[in-house]
Formats: C-alpha cells, structure tokens, sequence
C-alpha cells in the first residue's frame, strides 16, 4: 500500500484554505475539502481503513475507518474517508465507542473470512491480517459454516480471484473504472452474494490489471507470476524506476535469492502516482529468462561462439583501431543507464564517430527538445493540452491514465489530432482525423476555428507531441509541431518520445550529428561505407521501420558488434556480441519523458559474465590507449554534472530522490523545418498508419511468459466500409501492396480506423508489414485486394 | 442467443431518448430484453451494453442486482409463493408443498414442458391476503391448494393470457411518452427548466 506524500506546509492561521482542528487533543492543519483520513495520516494516530485510496474517490464502504467527531449533541461516529476537516473541528480516534466500532468490523469481516492465511501470498503485507491484529477483538463469535465459492477463478490471463477472501472494498472495481477507464470488472449480484466479477467468459482483459493486485486489502487478487514464489518477509526491496518506457515510473523491486520476483508501483506525486502498466509491471521475468546471453560471443566459420571476456574485448578493440577514420558508427543507447549512455558517447567521441543515434528513425529529431519543455503536471494542469503524439495508452501507458484523469475531473479540455481513434478519443473534447501527412495543413485549420481559439485562449497550452505513424516521415510531425509552437501563445512541449532513456541517450551524446541519423548511417553502411557498426541494445531489423534498409544495412556493414541482452535478430547477425547487464541488475540513472532524472537500482547480481554497458566503453577506451579516466559510476555521475549542460550540479544524491530532478534544458535552437505538401492519396488506395501496440514482438515482452501470449499478432485494419468496398471478410487475408513489394495478412474491421487509411501495429508475430516502408516516402499508400 | 430484434431495437432508442443519460435506461432495456426472449440472454446484455454506452460487465452487474431478471431459460409462468411471515401463518408451506408435488419440481426448478417455474418469495405486501402468491408478477390472494390446482389447470390450457402474458412482459400496453413531453437527454446538470410534465401538472 502506498500513501501520498503530504504537500502541505505550516500555514498561516489567516489562509482560507486552512483549517485547524484536533485529532485526539492534537493541533493539525488540514487543507479545506480533505477527508479526516488524509489530515491524520500526518499524524501519529493511524486510522485502520479497507476502502479508502488516497488516489481515488471514497466510498465508505467498510466502515472500518470510524471515528468520533464532536457535534453540536456530543460525539458522533463518523466515516473518517468521507467526512470533510472543517475549522475547529474535535476528532477522536481512539475512545471505548471507535474501538468497539474497529472490533465489530473486524469480527465481522472475519466472520466469512477463510484465513487461509498459511496459504495465502498475502500473508505478511495484508492490511486485513494487520489490522485484525491491531484493531480486532482477538477472537470470533461465529462458528457457523462460512461462505463458499470455488477457490481461485482466472479473470484474466494475469490475475486470479479468490471470492471467499474478497471483502468487498470496491477497490479494484472502483480502479477499473475509474483510474483505468477499462470497467471489466463490477460487484455482481446483492446482500451476501454480492462478489466482484468479470462479463460470463469476457476477461478482464486492461492494460492496469496489475494494479488491483497490488491494492486489494487481501489476498483476493493475485497476479500469476508472483503466486506462490515467495512469502514478503524473505523479499528484499529497493526503490527503482521503470525503464520499460519513458514515463519513468517509480517501483519497487523485489527480489529473493538473486532472483526478482515483483515490481511494486510506489506513488511518485508528479509522475505515476502509484500505478504501473502490466507491461512494466510484469515484464521482469525476461530478466530471469534461460535465453539471456551468458558469455561473449564471437563468430566462427560455423556461427557464434563463446568466448572469454578478454578474447571478446581484445578483438573489439581490433576490430575499431583498423576500422577506416569516418566509418564507425554507433546505433542505440535508449535502453541503458544515463551512465552507460555517456560512458558510449565518450568513446565514439576518442574514436572520433559522428554517426551515432540513440533512435532507430522511429521517434523524433532531438530537435523536439529544444522547444520549451512542460511536466506531466504541467500538461495535468493545463487549460487545454493538444494531442499531437502516437496512442497513449499503448505507448506510455500511465502518462495516459495521468491524462486521462484529468480530462475526467474536466480540469484540462483535449483536442486530438490524430489518424485513428486512440485511447484518449473518448475523453478528448475535440478530436480531429486527418489523414497522413496532412497534418500541417490540419493543424492551421483546427488553430484558425473560433471556437478552438477562444479555448486556447483559456490559459496554458500544452502540446504533446511524438511520431504517431511510423508509415511516414518524422518531418510531418514536426512540422506540424512547428506550426503550432508559433501560433499558440503560452504553449509548451512535452515530448512523448517512447523508448525508456531515450531522453538521456540524446541529451548525453549519442543524438545524431548534423544529419547522420538512423536511416542515413544504415544507408551508408548498406552503401558498404561503415567498417564497424555498434549496436548498443539496438535491433535495427526488428526496430527500423524500413525492413529493406535495415536489411540491407546489417549486410553491408564489415563488423558489427552487439551489445545486448538477448540474441536479437540483429545480434545474431553480429561479429561479437558482449552480453550486457539488465534492469535490475545494474546501478545509474534514467531520465524520463520530462527530463527527470531518478535512479534505477541493482537487485541482483547481473547474470552469468554479462556486465553494464559503461563498463564495456571504459575497458574499451583503455585498450584502445584513451582511458576515460572512470572506474567508478560515481566518476561518470561527477564528470556528467561537471560537463553536461542541464545535468549540471545533478549528483546521484540528489537524483535518488524519489520525485527526481528535472534537468535544466539548454535552449536549442528548433529544427528548421520547410513543410512539403504530401501527394494526395489516389482513391483507389489506403494511407497506411503503423504504430506499436502496448504488446508486441519487444524483447523483453516475448521473454515474458504471462505477456508473451497478449500481443495481437499481424494484421490489418480497415474502416467496415472500407472491408465490404475490399471485398474480404473479417479476418480473411488480403494482399497489401506498394511501389512492387507485397505482404499478405489478415484484414479486420474497425471502427476506430478513418475511411481511407489503413491501420496495421507493428513489430508483431506473423507476416510483417515493414517489407512495405521506406524511409523515404513521406506517406505509405498501399493497395488492399481480397485473395480468399 | 438473441441480441436485441430490429422492433425492439426502435423502441430501446425511444426509451434511452427519454432519458438524460443513456445508461439511465438500463433497467428497462432489460425488462425490454426479457420480454423478448423470457430472459436475459448474454448477447441480449452485450447488445444493451452497446446500445447505452458501457461495458457487457457494467450491465451484467446491474442486472443481477435484481431478482426478477433471469439469466438462464425459465417456464412460460414464474410462480413465487410467498413464505414470509403472514402467509407462512397462514399455510404457504402446505401450498408450496401441494405445488412442488402438483408440478413434480422442487422450488427453483421449471417443468420439463418449459411451462411452470417454481420459486419460493419474500412479502409480497399483501400480508392482509395470506396466503398469496405471484404468477409472472400478477397476484393471486388467499390460495388454497384447491385454488391452487384450479389456478395450474387454468394456466396449463391458456385460459388465463388475456390477465397474465408470458414471462418477461412487463406490461401489455406498451407507453409512449412524446419527446416533446420528456426531459430529453440534457445532462443533469444543465437542466434548468422543470420538466413539461410536471409544469403540465400544476395546472390541474
Ligand atoms: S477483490 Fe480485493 S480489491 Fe476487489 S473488492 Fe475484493 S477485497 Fe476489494
Ligand atoms: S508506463 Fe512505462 S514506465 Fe510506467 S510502468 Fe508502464 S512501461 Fe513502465
Ligand atoms: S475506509 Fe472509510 S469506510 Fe472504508
Ligand atoms: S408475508 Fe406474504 S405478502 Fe407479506
């Protein structure tokens, strides 16, 4: 369970906000419209609760929060979750009548209760077990049969419910529909048969699921990878970060015998408030995976080999010292650490590389950062927030929940603009489809309505902004980026890049130079121009958009060098790959979406010979006669706080910190960017949309065994009109194709797919839509044919 | 499974008009969905679940809060014999036992000819009529197990469908309220006017 950090100073008796009152003859200062609960949570007086979630609405359902207040006809019995502090207001929490109330509830939750606590894995952190301990009677008058359902039920292919446990708090119902948006799961029936259930055989299929686990009281709900592997006494815990994607949210890893066994959410005010998206949450277990490279390999006339750590280094060192001036090039880095990042940049630098990008022409030019940046409070708090960015929540799923909340509450008002409905669309106030490529010429119409400019006369603007199709050209998206940066007054970016580090791989070093990008580093390797290509976590041919350039990329380059947790398809094609640390079993910082920089902490030994990243760039450098002069993490933090603009006086001391620290951003001056007008698209076609969905074909998702099993496969949507002018059915196949390449999938109905376009995710199992894209093309235009 | 019919589907978007939130009309899209079929199908609920805007479980939890909405095949007629205090004084529990061994089921169950459910009920509200009991929600006051039987033939050969349409139907005569008489679908919030109907009122 976490609670809320109180952001509450000492005021001054005079504030109208402030009201000052009692809790057990006790002076408190509350803010006006808190609960009881909140303002003595600050005290030492600890008020036993089932029901109440300081990031959620009360219900008062449990009654086990009472305390008596005075009243004008002597104390009342009140419920501390949904009763307001008002000025010189008396609360007693510990009388006779409080503790003969916290007894009853007790006993009578118990009295259908199985304690099957030996059993049971939330023994030992159950606020239940806790509480019958601290507030219960000792003993039960009910001797009666209990109630019975069948033992634990899956509700989804990650969590169980155990019905004879539930309580009935309404919390996880109440975070499905309201925190998640996704309400699968509702109170069922009445009176004593009332239990929490999902839609006859529809599962309660979110992308949140998790976090019901985690806050359940009980243990009704548990998740299927932490069942049964550990009792919470043995697990050792650290406080971390989530690197899965760029939100950056707090956890807390938990391990027990070198082994992680949980990610818990710990509530970090300005970014995730508590929650973790599934895919985050769960995906540890490809830390623990068999497949994790062990030992250096190295190529041989019959593939890859093992080999020793000296063997491998000293052949990459060779390998770089006779590559010719000019031609090594660094791919990657948005997996790793701050450190590892900048540990790389300063030895392409010895090297002397100027191509280098930590992105593989799937997000956007660094350029995004240089316009002024805003927080995720800052959009959370805005008048209106414009929607400029891929689907939210399959992206960066708790920045969407954050967004989402917000617009729920009517304190921001949205306007999309975007391709295909998202996530958000529901809670948008506008939402504007434009096909792609058209986005500039959209977004002048949108900013030149009345009714648009009066709201954005409102107050802040915040733009979210990221590469919503990977089908076209970044440049559309910036474009249009520009165009609204230098219309809207009082506007600010926040930049929804989704790779986990990927801000601090771009601001550490490793952005491209001038404009040796991605796409233009394979070009040059597939032009036979690269001697030496390192591929730092990187999987060009599974990440670049462009199948063929990646193809043809990996081929042409002489030497490849991998530096990776897994054999990728990339890797497998590598030289010499050094097996390198995961999360988790590593120290260092990340920085997030925002610019904010938390610390992400070792659990557990790194496994077999696999070492951080930074290491392998200090060992390399000395080899290669240009010692760094780092042995330490604690040299590279002191040398990126001396010499980093924006990381300045940033010391891991102060970046532990729970919230972080936000870098300071130097300005930089933006992108010029000079707008093509798009060729209109031929009626006979379809624009095609390629954007990630939360699962896929990621490494670290297919090593996870519960989410392997979750992603969505290929395929391809179209508008239902749209499929009967094609001519299929749902789910037949159909051929796509584009300037003479083709690709056969199945094609599905959906309504969130605009007339005209096309809708295919990316990166996942079966046939790929990738061998369709160029780099190249501003928009992808395909052909759809029935062939079944 | 049936979903909603194309007739039913006219008339649930008349009910959800009338008011100011679609999921308002819940309640009487299910009535309208057990009308339909005798019960309530699960395509029925996914269907309505559509229809007003929220997820298949949202529907189904609504639904089963409520007794008189069925979720698996019932018989043409639901008996519900009281058994609360008034009527267990004055001999539900014979009359029970006279229908149970009558029909040939226990109380819960339906006879194989799909005609008669058998269910035992709380008060009713007409203790003064004990012993009573419902046939599909229509009374039946101080029964004997001789009315009883009279009461099972009459139903068995259709004498009584005029007084008592089949299981799911609430009433016979369908209510049509005019748009202009409902309240229309304004948020409550906005609403600042009274209702026509109400300002129709005061001037009786
Ligand atoms: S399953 Fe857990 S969280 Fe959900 S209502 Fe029951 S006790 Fe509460
Ligand atoms: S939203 Fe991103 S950072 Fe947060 S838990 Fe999910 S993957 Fe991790
Ligand atoms: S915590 Fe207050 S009623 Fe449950
Ligand atoms: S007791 Fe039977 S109707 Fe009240």
């Amino acid at each position: 369970m976490s609670t809320t950090e109180s952001n509450i100073e000492p005021a001054s008796q005079l504030d109208p906000n402030v009201v000052s009152m009692t809790i057990n003859g006790k002076a408190v200062l509350a803010r006006k419209g808190e609960w009881i609960i909140a303002a003595a949570d600050r005290t030492e007086d600890f008020i036993p609760r089932f029901c109440y979630h300081p990031r959620m609405e009360s219900v008062g359902v449990c009654r086990q929060c009472l305390v008596e207040v005075e009243g004008p006809r002597g104390p009342m019995m009140v419920v501390s979750c949904m009763t307001p502090v008002a000025q010189g207001q008396v609360v007693r929490t510990d009388t006779d009548i409080v503790k003969r109330a916290q007894e009853g509830m007790i006993e009578l939750l118990l009295a259908n209760h199985p304690l099957d606590c030996p059993v049971c894995d939330k023994g030992g952190e159950c606020p239940l077990q806790d509480q019958a301990f601290s507030h219960g009677p000792g003993e039960s008058r009910y001797i009666e049969e209990k109630r019975h359902y069948e033992k634990p039920i899956p509700i989804s292919g990650l969590v169980f419910l155990d019905r004879e446990r539930c309580i009935l708090c309404d919390r996880c119902t109440r975070f499905a529909d309201e925190v998640a948006g996704d309400p699968l799961i509702t109170f069922i029936h009445r009176g004593n048969n009332t239990q929490v259930m999902t839609f006859p055989d529809e599962p309660f299929a979110s992308y949140f699921s998790g976090n019901t686990v985690q806050i359940c009281p009980v243990g009704a709900l548990t998740a299927e990878p932490y069942r049964f592997k550990a009792r919470p006494w043995d697990l050792q815990q650290q406080e971390s970060t989530c690197t899965t994607c760029s939100v950056g949210c707090r956890t807390v890893v938990q391990s027990s015998r070198n082994e992680i066994l949980r990610y818990q959410g710990v509530d970090s005010d300005p970014v995730n408030w508590g929650w973790l998206c599934d895919r985050g949450r769960f995906n540890f277990q490809s830390t623990n995976s068999q497949n994790r490279l062990a030992t250096p390999l190295i190529k041989s006339d019959d593939g890859l080999k093992p080999a020793s750590w000296t063997a491998a280094l000293d052949e990459t060192a060779r390998a770089l010292r006779h590559a010719q001036p000019g031609s090594i090039a660094i791919l990657g880095g948005a997996r790793g650490t701050n450190e590892d990042a900048w540990a790389w940049a300063q030895l392409a630098d010895v090297l002397g590389v100027e191509m280098r990008d930590a992105q593989l022409d799937d997000g956007l030019p660094a350029e995004i950062f240089g316009y002024p940046g805003a927080t995720i409070d800052d959009a959370c708090s805005a008048a209106t927030v414009i929607l400029l960015a891929p689907d939210l929540k399959e992206e960066l799923p708790v920045l969407y929940l954050r967004l989402r909340g917000a617009a729920e509450k009517k304190k921001i008002r949205i306007i999309e603009i975007a391709t295909h409905d998202s996530g958000l669309t529901r809670y948008a106030w506008k939402s504007i489809m434009h096909e792609p490529g058209n986005q500039v010429q959209t977004v002048q119409d949108v900013l030149s309505a009345p009714e648009i400019k009066e709201q954005l006369g409102r107050g802040r603007v915040v733009l979210v902004a990221g590469r919503s199709n990977l089908a076209e050209l970044a440049h559309n998206t910036m474009a249009a980026v520009d165009s609204i940066v230098t219309t809207v007054a009082q506007v600010s970016v926040l930049p929804v890049l989704r790779r986990g580090n990927v801000r601090g791989a771009l601001s550490l070093g490793l952005a491209p130079r001038a404009s040796n990008d991605a796409a233009a580093i394979l070009e040059a390797a597939a032009n036979g121009k690269i001697d030496c290509l390192i591929l730092l976590g990187a999987d060009p041919l599974s990440d670049v958009p462009d199948a063929d350039l990646a193809r043809r990329g990996v081929a042409g380059a002489r030497f490849i060098i991998a530096i990776d947790t897994f054999l990728t398809n990339s890797s497998a094609h590598a030289d010499i790959v050094l097996p390198a640390a995961a999360y988790g079993e590593k120290d260092g910082t990340t920085t997030n979406l925002e610019g904010r920089v938390t610390d992400v902490v070792q659990s557990i030994t790194p496994h077999a010979t696999s070492r951080p990243d930074w290491m392998m760039a200090a060992e390399l450098a000395t080899l290669l006669g240009n010692d760094l002069g780092i042995l330490t993490l604690q040299d590279i933090q002191a040398r990126i706080s001396q010499t980093v603009v924006g990381f300045d006086g940033l010391s891991v001391s102060v970046a532990v910190r729970k919230n972080g620290v936000l870098i300071s951003v130097p300005p930089v001056s933006p992108l010029q960017v000079h707008h093509e007008a798009v060729t209109k698209r031929n009626s006979y076609e379809y624009r095609l949309v390629v954007a990630r969905k939360l699962y896929d074909e990621a490494v670290a998702t297919a090593m996870s065994q519960s989410l392997s099993a979750l992603a969505t496969g290929a395929g391809v949507y179209v508008h239902p009109l749209d499929l009967e002018r094609i001519g299929a059915k749902d789910g037949s196949s159909v051929r796509i194709s584009s300037t003479g390449r083709s690709v056969v999938l199945p094609v599905y109905a959906s309504m969130s797919v605009t007339r005209g376009t096309a809708f295919a995710p990316f990166n996942q199992k079966g046939v790929d839509i990738r061998e369709l894209l160029q780099a190249t093309d501003g928009v992808t235009d395909v052909q759809i044919a029935n062939i079944s | 499974m049936s979903r909603l019919t194309d007739a039913h589907v006219t008339l649930a978007k008349e009910i959800i008009g009338r008011y100011p939130r679609p999921k308002s009309a819940l309640v009487p899209l299910l009535h309208l969905a057990q009308e339909q079929d005798g019960y309530i199908t699960r395509d029925a609920m996914v269907h309505i679940g559509q229809l007003v805007g929220v997820t298949s479980a949202e529907v189904y939890g609504t639904a089963t809060f409520y007794e008189m909405f069925k979720f698996e095949p019932v018989g043409k007629y639901v008996v519900n014999i009281c058994g609360t205090m008034s009527c267990a004084l004055m001999g539900s529990e014979e009359l029970m036992h006279h229908a149970e061994k009558r029909l040939g089921i226990k109380a819960g169950g339906t006879t194989a000819d799909g005609m008669f459910t058998l269910e035992h009920a709380e008060c009713q509200a007409a203790c003064t009529e004990a012993p009573c009991l419902q046939v599909n929600y229509r009374y039946r006051y101080r029964l004997t197990p001789a009315d009883l039987d009279q009461l099972i033939d009459d139903l068995s050969s259709e004498r009584l469908t005029h007084e008592i349409p089949p299981h799911g139907t609430v009433a016979k005569v369908r209510q049509h309220i005019p748009p202009h008489l409902g309240v229309g679908a304004v948020e409550p919030e906005l609403v600042t006017e009274s209702p026509v109907w109400l300002d129709s009122k005061a001037a009786l």
